[in-house]
């Protein structure tokens, strides 16, 4: 028996372009079990895995959950409620606790950036990133990126455009990797209050009008806009940015009539998309959805039951 | 074993597939991902040429439902497609090489993912014996005793024993 | 007779290197020469004499936290460092704001290993509102002032902090302006464009997706408090500078006539921001760990005499506030241990200027120079620490005097390590012990 030390998903810079394609070919056996009337295989009967959600998110836990189930993992759920974990809070307690009890896997969702890989070094367990303040979100990054191969194939040159609150999103960190990884030209569209400091390393081009962008892109990929950011004055009001950096029906349009129209959820409509615009065809938020649960059953498969070694988590962090 | 010698075996095994279920109505084959496929195919289509009729042709990879994760490098690689629904026909498996009897065990489990079937059967080129489960062949083209460390190796041009490298 | 003879030691001090004996009396420097005997007699060949340390700039905890430190594990981490003073910083609980709560720290430094001297805030509380009562902290002896933590945020209340320190000079017995006189430090840091950020933003911060706080945060109150100065004539003390234009800012001023002087950790001096690459809160300080032209900076800064001072920002926490999130981790990491040894290791210095920038300049800057920093010559206080420039040693933070393990350097060697420290003629530390 192979002996090696537990595997983890916490960037999309643990995955190389070989890895990455191995693990959407994976995801495509697990969405065939999707479609089974009993969907349900017993790849990790046995493995036990735990949700540690400091951040709500009742759709990426769903999504985790029903993938593990797929799987016939057990699961547990360690609530972080507020009133049970103050901010501040020793995480390394919590880990302990949780790894105490004997797990295979921990899926971290936190607000700041880093918890998960500060959570490896307190647990032999493996450690899944389900998104971790403004830093990455590779399951996300996987599943889009599952998506997009369903319609085109191969990305290599694809064009996809991201746009909106770049600055604050995890998305957007994993996305720009794990597209131009995959030889996809990844252009980022958002006014510079939006967009990080620095973009120095970044696989990406730069432009701040969106009508320019749009033109010839295979892949509009629009970011939740927090709505509390107008209120940290990052942008002059929803309206104008909706005007500027928003899918308007006009834009829409314009696009080419085989670009996908992406979004990661949940949608403010009238904000980074016309509420019309989500209706169509090209948009394909709910594949997307749909998508992530076949790509959640294919990373925890990978990690916890294939003894394969994808990742590389040496890789250099970003 | 010649190729000449497996497709006669084919022919010989499609007819008792025939003969044990009363014709075709209920029979589907399914062949295991990757060494049964193109023989499930073989089967299928002497059955088309003796009962003019064809049966549903399925492929099943059955890796999530093996045994020994854990214990070595464990990744589904092929296509699984089961074309109609399974429930209350006969679900022909087949495999190129019967051994140990735990895929056709996983085999079964994944069967029953998609449905009852009203009976599973398995057909199998070579059964080289060393099983390790309370699992027979059905329909056997040639049983060959071997030694555990033997591999056998069945492609276009018949069937070959070697050894273990 | 002497009670302490040190015998054979490379001597260095502000007037040079010279090989010689220090013969100590009641605390005192008795004899400096040569053949020197009687007494408890060291021989320190192929060691380093040198004045001992002092430090502008440490966090002791106590009273309030000292869970993370207190004077006592504080005062004997500053000895195994060299230091024989300390300045302790006085964002405590209660802040150092009145007179009470200086003689609370005198009191509680009665077993410390080496001088501690309580700093006061610059408004009550550090609140940044009220001035703290200035003139009755001067007479219980206080001559730094700072609401270090954060800076204050108010221009106007800052230009009357000056103002009205200008007129404490003579119950601090100095003047205006004057080195002896009373200093106002400044935690440079503009709080509304530092925002939340947690680190510098540049390169890497924009890729961990952590909010930074820019340059010119520091830059900026830099940049206001030398107008003061200059309008009021006051004297500033520039704390922990990090940025390549804070150095140039103050070197200008300097060049202009401006009373400022400033100090710069060794951390700074060292790491950088993509040491936060992995998300170890142990690299998260305030002011953050800038880029590499900002380290070269303050290096040069150093080289030309525009910062006067490698002070330690020493800042114990407990494992629980290092143990979260890079965001909820306390800022702050230990250095009076390991400043010596990484400026020894890391920069190029000779001898005579690490005595200057870390012993000589902060004791003038503290109004301490009358009892340390001074020549090793008979009749001064027997302050004094030896070094063995050529010792090398593994930092490890569980074993480290101070109560908290959270150095920015474990595992790192370094060479340079401190073998005897003396205060007021007494070993605190001897062959590389603390002695209590």
């Amino acid at each position: 028996m192979r002996q090696r030390g537990p595997h983890h998903l916490l960037s999309m810079a643990d995955l190389d372009r070989d890895g990455i394609e191995q693990l959407l070919n994976l995801t495509e056996s697990f969405a065939e079990v999707g479609e089974r009337p009993i969907p349900k295989v017993p790849a990790l009967r046995g493995k036990t895995v735990a949700w540690l959600f400091y951040e709500d998110s009742t759709r990426t836990r769903l999504s985790f959950e029903t993938a593990a189930k797929r799987l016939s993992a057990d699961t547990m759920n360690f609530s972080v409620s507020s009133s049970s974990v103050n901010k501040g809070e020793s995480l390394r307690d919590t880990i302990e606790t949780i790894s105490a009890m004997g797990i295979d896997g921990i899926v971290v969702r936190h607000s700041a950036a880093g918890v998960p890989q500060q959570v490896t070094q307190w647990t032999e367990a493996s450690v899944i990133n389900a998104g971790d303040g403004w830093h990455q979100h590779p399951t996300q990054c996987l599943l889009d990126l599952f998506t997009a191969r369903t319609h085109f194939g191969d990305l290599e040159g694809r064009r996809i455009t991201i746009v909106g609150d770049i600055r604050h999103s995890r998305v957007a960190r994993s996305n720009a990797l794990g597209f131009a990884t995959m030889g996809a030209k990844v252009t980022l569209v958002a006014p510079p209050s939006l967009l990080p400091s620095s973009l120095e390393g970044w696989p990406v081009a730069v432009c701040h009008n969106l009508d320019e962008a749009l033109e010839d892109t295979d892949i509009c990929y629009l970011l939740r806009m927090q709505l509390e950011r107008q209120k940290q004055a990052v942008v002059p009001s929803l309206r104008e940015f909706h005007n500027e950096y928003g899918l308007t029906v006009a834009r829409a349009d314009r696009l080419r009539s085989d670009a996908l129209i992406m979004h990661p959820g949940p949608m403010n409509r009238g904000v980074e998309i016309a509420g019309e615009v989500a209706e169509r065809p090209q948009a394909v938020i709910g594949e997307q959805v749909a998508n992530g649960v076949s790509v959640r059953m294919a990373v925890l498969f990978l990690l916890l039951g294939s003894g394969l070694d994808v990742v590389d988590n040496n890789r250099i962090a970003a | 074993m010649s190729a000449d010698d497996v497709s006669r075996a084919v022919r010989r095994m499609a007819h008792e597939i025939l003969e044990r279920n009363h014709g075709a109505d209920q029979v589907m084959v399914v062949g295991m991902q990757t060494g049964g496929v193109a023989l499930a195919q073989a089967i299928a289509e002497a059955i088309e040429n003796i009962e003019g009729t064809g049966v549903p042709v399925g492929t099943l990879d059955a890796t999530m439902h093996r045994d020994d994760f854990g214990l070595r490098p464990v990744v589904p690689e092929a296509v699984t497609d089961i074309p109609v629904d399974p429930s209350g026909r006969v679900v022909v498996i087949v495999d190129d090489v019967l051994f140990t009897g735990r895929t056709v065990r996983a085999a079964m489990d994944a069967i029953h993912s998609y449905g009852r079937p009203q009976a599973i059967q398995l057909a199998v080129m070579v059964d080289r014996g060393h099983r390790e489960l309370p699992i027979r062949p059905d329909y056997v083209g040639k049983n060959l005793p071997t030694r555990i460390d033997e591999i056998v190796d069945v492609n276009d041009e018949g069937v070959d024993l070697g050894e273990m490298a | 007779m002497s009670d302490v003879v040190l015998k054979n030691a490379t001597i260095v001090d502000g007037s040079g290197s010279r090989q010689g004996d220090v013969a100590i009396r009641d605390g005192v420097i008795h004899e400096v020469g040569e053949k020197l005997g009687g007494g408890d007699t060291v021989d320190l060949d192929g060691l380093v004499l040198m004045p001992g340390l002092v430090d502008l700039h440490t966090h002791l905890r106590e009273p309030g936290d000292e869970e993370a430190e207190t004077i006592e594990t504080g005062s004997r981490a500053a000895a195994l460092g060299g230091y024989t003073a300390v300045v302790a910083m006085p964002n405590t609980n209660p802040t150092i704001d009145s007179a009470a709560v200086v003689e609370q720290v005198r009191r509680c430094s009665s077993r410390a290993l080496c001088d501690v001297v309580p700093s006061a805030a610059i408004t009550v509380g550090r609140n940044g509102e009220l001035l703290a009562p200035m003139a009755e902290l001067v007479r219980a002896g206080v001559r730094i002032f700072t609401d270090d933590g954060r800076g204050v945020q108010d221009p106007r209340l800052m230009r009357t902090a000056f103002e009205y320190a200008a007129g404490l000079a003579h119950l601090a017995g100095g003047t205006a302006g004057s080195a002896s006189g009373v200093v106002l430090a400044q935690h440079c840091e503009v709080d509304e464009l530092a925002g939340h950020g947690v680190m510098h933003e540049g390169e890497w911060s924009s890729r961990l997706g952590l909010p930074g706080q820019p340059a010119e945060a520091e830059e900026l109150m830099i940049h206001r408090d030398l107008a003061l100065a200059g309008l009021t004539g006051g004297r500033l003390h520039i704390q922990h500078v990090s940025t390549a234009g804070g150095v140039e800012m103050i070197r200008t001023a300097k060049a202009a006539g401006i009373a400022v002087t400033a100090e710069v950790t060794p951390h700074h001096l060292v790491l950088d921001h993509s040491h936060c690459a992995g998300f170890d809160p142990v690299f998260k300080v305030h002011p953050p760990l800038r880029t590499a032209a900002d380290v070269a900076a303050l290096r040069a800064g150093l080289q030309d005499q525009t910062i006067d001072a490698i002070a330690t920002d020493h800042a114990p926490h407990t494992q629980q506030a290092k143990e979260c999130s890079f965001l909820d981790a306390a800022p702050g990491m230990l250095g009076l241990e390991t400043a010596l040894a990484v400026v020894l290791t890391e920069l190029d210095l000779d001898l005579s200027t690490v005595v200057r920038v870390m012993s000589i300049n902060p004791a003038r800057i503290a109004g301490l120079d009358h009892r340390h920093g001074g020549p090793i010559a008979a009749g001064r206080p027997a302050n004094l620490t030896v070094v063995d420039p050529n010792v090398s040693w593994t930092v490890q933070g569980s074993t480290l005097a101070s109560r908290s393990s959270n150095t920015a350097f474990e595992g790192r060697v370094l060479r340079g390590g401190v073998i005897h420290t003396l205060c007021d003629g007494e070993f605190v530390v001897r062959d590389g012990e603390a002695t209590r």
